[in-house]
């Protein structure tokens, strides 16, 4: 996978906040910790999440408003900062007692007002016109969506469905989703308990999830790469661990993938992982489904392609064997709260499932 | 004759011609010492400083919390925290800053101050004013008690349904959280009737509402908004608790209830309270910043059209608190418009106060310090809010850092800041003495530093997608290092606050005297020995411009204030009240004794809401009969208040 | 006080009621205060009502429009208990007949517990809990507050009828009763807006 560059060429105003944020990195003593190395490179790669570079029409749209609402706000905070050092500076007397200080009403200075209040209306004026603009910009995808998907919130991960006129292609996935670049697609988002909110920084806004309604939006990649995303509405205990990743594909790329997700799940082929199926339809199956299989729980992720994606337990982990393991034998530990619960299984067993959920492909 | 008993020819006359009266009228206004008279006591500048230890003492209890979890946040996946502990703290932290300190700090600045800079002896409803506190304090304790019982309110201040809901959140802790939140809504709401009340009516006579002092504006038009928003939160989280305990469907979507109801009823309270907690604030500076630049305020009418037109906007914005939940696209649009509106009574503050100071001559004492950092933390602060009322940018920027950053701005900046400061120029009215100049500037700065290092940060957090209340977060998110600073200047504020209370608690018994008038300041409250007798006044003055003692010098108006010179009113405990606009002399006022019914009130009224937390009906109904019994007593028509007909004689 | 004058431009000094006396009294100052906050709540409680009603689509209101055969009759009720105190505190204020003022507040306290035992029939009649569906808990709850808001007015009536027939009234001194009128006054309206609410508007609709 190609990482997208750091910033989007001609955005030469990131240059001053990556000024800054380098000097207060130095500042602290300690260096910017990126991807962790069993996973795959995020984009961008420095900030995942941050939104002053943008990767997606809609975030392109936002980014241009954005900046030129930081750059006013920082025009404005130096004149105002300016004028009172300078008011002080000019005006004031080391020394100076109040008691010793004559009081006098010199000049009466409202012009100071009318000019000031003058000059903030007009730029308040130009705020509100922008602002107007770029959400009807945004309101509507540029064309027709190629794909909906389905997005529902639950404590503490994402359910993705991806619809389809023909019901046998439609299928779930959880946490982790694949979209084509280049084309916008929509997302009907909803909630299965509490409010969450969905958002992906480098691609757009974010959308709250609500209880009994549907919230439609959707986003464009103009860049392959993986986006990450964050729940970003408190939902509860784990609401800092409820991440998703974006990862856009080209066209063919995501043909492939989303052909691999429609098909059920590989039966097992050898005892140990049939024994692991078997254990898990029997231990897991009342909360995760795998497609191809009896268990078709909905309580929890599913786990059909699981080895498809990088990360589990909604971005906590990187999906490695010992991760795996380690999350189902003891998820309570490591994401506290998580509504999966500690499950008894005897070492076999667990080796069995680990084994089985491996050939997951 | 019946009239003689009902009118009476006020006495005038002077200090020069009564040398006696200052003794006659301590007598009759002093509270007795001890225990009882603590409690009882309806003295407003005992109960305003009852109000302002107390506030300062959850202000210290917040920032305890704050710092705790700034430790959990210092690194990536750092583990000093659960997340449960990590929720309830940042919880805590957002009630006890927004409702434990922010209002009731300038209740009590108010309260101090409003029958001093008014020229009056008392507050309309003395024993309502004690009251007031008392329900505060319970209010406060009783949300804290769930700190005992391990059951802390944890989802968040503003505290969204249905997470709020029992299915999600079945312990006690938002049932803490919920009473807690309608009890300290009364508290709240007697408090604001009563500044209404006394500036309405017990001004000195002459002081038309064009010579109110501009702190008195502030809180005056915020109660008038307390009084319009307080019912929505009292409402919001009765429903809730209605939902959590009696099944009832307001909140719960299974049942085809609307989760989104409590984000209007909360926020239709909560953004009118953003400015609620600021706007006396930036009262006291409009009226000290001045002092300390030896001019009057340049613009005072457009400045107090300023504070009311914020209050009114404020009430027409709440949505931009909503963006991201789906709303149609013209209602977004609507609700951004207002809140850029809104931004142009504070830019006229903001240039009355720039303007003052380059037509002035500061003077750079520690409190004006803390004035000229308020300014430029207001404009940051105010800016950022901006940001996020274009809906476009907000969906980006909200829930981030960005959005802490910003209320941190406005919050410490225009509360905290003006507050310090606040307390840096009014001190030694309250005390007699004076804070330590010395010790005063080290604090401002260190707290200035610490502050900004904090928070200025978090903008960056913010944009580079760090969402709030997290407990932990990546380290490949890449939000460590500035965390760690932000936590670091954390701490240096906290020192700086330290470096604050040690000078008050230091100057409170060996500061420099400081005399009447420190300042050389042109309000009344400067016309009175400090601290202040418990009568205020011994003649009520009469009040001819706005800065009585700088008249000679500004040759202001045509008429001359009269201080030396003015009504008696010693006839047991009297005040003068006057017409609301011109201020005439209209009536006087019996005024109460000090009373214990408002402790045991309150205590009692403890009792109920501790009832309604147990679902104990029989407590509940028992403390509620006790309520009812003790407001009559309370209210009892007394012929000594001259409430009632006197009897006929002659 | 010859003197006066010399010093004291701005200061007309008159003789000037001591006390509270009816509308000069700080006590009705804060009266309306708490007023302007308890009309606040209906509103948010109206709001809420209407709000739901919006978001909650078709099946909101109940199957069967609601009856008016108890409601209408007691409105008037309420009417007429505010016009039985308006003319007590008319009787005080002149001064004319010792007894009008216990009788109109009397007659005020009856009218406003039929008023109460009617609304509780009417809450019998019912076919829906205020945990069956949400325009039940909207319901109950916003007549209960009214109902609650009724049963304190009659509780300061009482006081007032008990204060004045120990005399403490008089034309000159009768700021409670002021106060305590101007109240109930005021839960009467609030029953129109929320009887129109309940009642009416479905018939609209
Ligand atoms: C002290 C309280 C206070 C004050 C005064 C303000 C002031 C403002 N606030 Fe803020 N706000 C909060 C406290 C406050 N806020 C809190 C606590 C929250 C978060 C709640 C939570 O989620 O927990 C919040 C959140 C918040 C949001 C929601 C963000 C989100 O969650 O996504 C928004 C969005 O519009 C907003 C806007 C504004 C605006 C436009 C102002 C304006 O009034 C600011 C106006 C002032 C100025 C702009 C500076 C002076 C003006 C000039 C010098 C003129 C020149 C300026 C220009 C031309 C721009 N605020
Ligand atoms: C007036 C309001 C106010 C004030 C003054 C503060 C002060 C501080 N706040 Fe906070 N804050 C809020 C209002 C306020 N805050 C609100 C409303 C929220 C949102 C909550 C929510 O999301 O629900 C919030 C959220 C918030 C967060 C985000 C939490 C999250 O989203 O996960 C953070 C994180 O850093 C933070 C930090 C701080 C810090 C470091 C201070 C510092 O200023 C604190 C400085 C320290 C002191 C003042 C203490 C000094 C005392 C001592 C050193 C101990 C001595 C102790 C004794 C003697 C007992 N605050
Ligand atoms: C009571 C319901 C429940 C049971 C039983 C259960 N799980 Fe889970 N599981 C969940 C939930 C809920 C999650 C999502 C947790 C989170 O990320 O917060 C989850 C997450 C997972 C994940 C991570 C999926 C991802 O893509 O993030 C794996 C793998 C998993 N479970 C495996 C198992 C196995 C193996 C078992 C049986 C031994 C099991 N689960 C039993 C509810 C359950
Ligand atoms: Cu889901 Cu926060
Ligand atoms: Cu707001």
């Amino acid at each position: 996978m190609m990482p997208g560059p750091l910033h989007p060429p001609g955005h030469l105003a990131v240059a001053p906040v990556l000024a800054m944020a380098a000097w207060l990195a130095l500042a602290a003593g300690a260096r910017a910790q990126t991807t962790s190395p069993e996973v795959a490179p995020l984009t961008p790669a420095q900030w995942p999440m941050n939104y002053w570079s943008a990767f997606g029409t809609q975030a392109h749209a936002i980014n241009g408003l954005l900046w030129g609402l930081i750059w006013l706000s920082i025009i404005v905070c130096v004149l105002i900062a300016v004028l009172v050092v300078a008011g002080i500076a000019i005006r004031g007397r080391r020394g100076r007692q109040p008691a010793t200080t004559p009081v006098e009403r010199s000049g009466n200075g409202m012009a100071w007002i009318y000019i000031g209040v003058g000059l903030s209306t007009l730029v308040l004026v130009v705020y509100v016109g922008w602002t107007v603009a770029t959400m009807a910009g945004i309101a509507r995808p540029p064309a027709a969506p190629a794909l909906t998907i389905d997005v529902t919130a639950h404590q503490w991960w994402w359910e993705f469905r991806y619809e389809d006129p023909d019901t046998s292609k439609v299928f779930a996935t959880a946490n982790e989703i694949h979209i084509p670049v280049g084309v916008p697609v929509s997302f009907k988002v909803t909630t299965a308990d509490v409010i969450h909110s969905f958002w992906v920084p480098a691609l757009g806004g974010k959308t709250d999830t609500i209880p009994g309604r549907t919230n439609t939006m959707w986003l464009e990649a103009d860049k392959p790469g993986i986006y990450r995303g964050q729940c970003s509405e408190y939902c509860g205990e784990q609401h800092a661990q409820m991440a998703l990743r974006i990862v856009a594909d080209t066209p063919q790329d995501f043909a492939v993938w989303r052909s691999k997700q429609v098909a059920a799940a590989k039966p097992p082929t050898d005892d140990m992982t049939k024994a692991g199926l078997q254990r898990f339809q029997l231990r897991c199956g009342a909360c995760h489904t795998i497609r191809g299989t009896p268990a078709a729980g909905a309580v929890g992720p599913d786990l059909t392609h699981l080895m498809s994606r990088t990360t589990i337990a909604a971005g906590m982990l990187a999906n490695t064997p010992a991760n795996l393991g380690g999350w189902i034998a003891n998820p309570q530990s490591i994401k506290p709260g998580a509504l999966m619960p500690n499950i008894e299984l005897s070492g076999p067993e667990l080796q069995a499932i680990e084994t089985y959920l491996r050939t997951l492909e | 004759m019946a009239t003689a008993d009902y009118e009476e020819m006020p006495q005038i006359s002077s200090l020069a011609d009564d040398p006696g009266l200052p003794e006659r009228l301590q007598k009759i206004w002093e509270t007795k010492p001890g225990l009882y008279g603590w409690i009882a006591t309806v003295d407003h500048k005992q109960i305003g400083i009852k109000y302002l230890v107390t506030a300062f003492a959850f202000l210290l209890l917040g920032g305890l919390e704050a710092l705790v979890m700034r430790v959990q946040l210092a690194q990536p996946g750092e583990r000093v925290l659960s997340p449960e502990q990590y929720d309830e703290l940042f919880s805590m932290h957002g009630i006890t800053m927004i409702f434990l300190y922010a209002l009731p700090v300038l209740s009590g600045f108010s309260n101090f101050l409003f029958p001093l800079v008014l020229g009056s002896r008392d507050m309309a409803f003395p024993r309502l004013n004690a009251f007031s506190y008392w329900v505060y304090l319970a209010a406060g304790l009783f949300m804290y008690a769930s700190f005992l019982v391990g059951a802390v309110p944890n989802d968040g201040w503003f505290n969204y349904a249905p997470y709020s809901l029992k299915t999600y959140n079945p312990g006690p802790n938002m049932d803490f959280y919920a009473l807690g939140m309608i009890f300290l809504g009364i508290s709240t709401t007697v408090g604001a009737a009563n500044f209404i009340v006394t500036v309405m009516r017990l001004r000195a006579p002459g002081m038309s509402i064009n010579r109110i002092p501009i702190l008195v504006w502030g809180t005056t038009t915020i109660s008038v908004g307390v009084l319009f928003a307080v019912p929505a939160v009292s409402l919001a989280f009765f429903l809730l608790w209605c939902d959590r305990q009696f099944g009832t469907h307001f909140y719960n979507a299974d049942s085809g209830g609307q989760p989104l109801l409590w984000q209007h009823l909360f926020w239709m309270f909560a953004h009118p309270w953003v400015y609620i907690i600021v706007l006396p604030a930036m009262g006291m500076v409009s009226d000290a910043l001045p002092i300390l630049c030896r001019r009057p305020l340049v613009g005072y009418t457009v400045v107090v059209l300023g504070t009311v037109l914020t209050m009114v906007l404020g009430f027409g914005v709440w949505v931009h608190h909503m963006f991201a939940v789906g709303l149609p696209l013209v209602a977004s649009s609507f609700f951004s418009g207002a809140s850029f509106i809104i931004t142009i009574p504070s830019a006229i503050a903001v240039f009355a106060w720039v303007a003052t100071i380059w037509t002035g001559r500061p003077v750079f004492t520690t409190a004006f310090h803390y004035f000229a950092a308020f300014i430029v933390m207001f404009v940051i602060g105010g800016v950022s809010g901006v940001m996020t009322a274009a809906v476009p940018a907000d969906l980006e920027l909200t829930d981030t850092y960005f959005v802490v950053a910003h209320i941190h701005y406005v919050l410490i900046g225009i509360n905290l800041f003006g507050v310090l400061g606040a307390l840096y120029f009014w001190f030694p009215k309250m005390s007699g003495r004076l804070l330590d100049e010395r010790w005063g500037k080290w604090g401002f700065w260190i707290t200035f530093i610490g502050f900004n290092v904090a928070f200025l940060p978090m903008h960056l957090t913010g944009l580079m997608g760090m969402p709030r209340r997290v407990y932990t977060y990546p380290a490949e998110a890449g939000w460590g290092p500035i965390n760690l600073l932000s936590t670091a200047g954390a701490f240096l504020l906290a020192i700086g606050i330290l470096v604050v209370l040690a000078d008050v608690i230091r100057s409170h018994r060996t500061g420099v005297f400081a005399g009447p008038n420190p300042w050389d300041a042109p309000t009344l409250e400067w016309s009175i020995p400090s601290p202040p007798p418990p009568y205020n006044f011994a003649l009520i003055p009469a009040v001819a411009s706005r800065h009585p003692l700088w008249e000679d010098r500004l040759q202001e108006g045509s008429g001359r204030s009269q201080l030396d010179r003015g009504f008696v009113l010693d006839d047991g405990k009297e005040t003068l009240a006057t017409t609301v606009l011109d201020a005439e002399p209209d009536i006087i006022l019996k005024m109460p004794e000090d009373s214990p019914w408002p402790f045991i009130t309150a205590l009692v009224m403890c009792a109920l809401f501790t009832g309604m937390l147990l679902q104990s009906v029989w407590v509940s109904a028992a403390a509620g009969v006790l309520i009812l019994l003790c407001i009559l007593f309370w209210l009892w028509p007394k012929r000594r208040l001259l409430q009632v007909a006197r009897p006929q004689h002659g | 006080m010859a003197d006066l004058a010399e010093h004291e431009e701005d200061i007309v000094v008159e003789p000037m009621p001591v006390g509270s006396a009816g509308r000069k009294s700080s006590g009705w100052y804060g009266m309306l205060a708490l007023i302007v906050t308890e009309g606040s709540l209906f509103v948010y409680l109206l709001f809420s009502f209407y709000y739901s009603w919006i978001w909650g689509g078709d099946g909101f209101l109940p199957g069967e429009r609601p009856s008016l055969w108890l409601s209408g009759p007691d409105t008037v009720i309420l009417i007429l208990s505010s016009v039985a105190a308006w003319w007590g505190e008319r009787g005080v204020k002149q001064g004319r007949r010792g007894w009008q003022l216990p009788l109109g507040i009397a007659i005020a306290i009856v009218l406003g517990i039929v008023f109460l035992v009617v609304q509780l029939y009417e809450w019998k009649d019912k076919t829906f809990a205020i945990d069956t569906s949400p325009y039940g808990s909207l319901y109950f709850t916003i007549t209960g507050f009214h109902m609650a808001h009724v049963a304190v007015g009659v509780l300061v009536l009482l006081a007032l009828f008990v204060w004045a027939l120990l005399g403490l009234f008089d034309p000159r001194r009768h700021a409670p009763v002021t106060i305590g009128i101007i109240y109930w006054h005021f839960v009467d309206v609030v029953w129109l807006f929320i009887f129109f609410t309940f009642y009416i508007t479905p018939y609209l609709s």
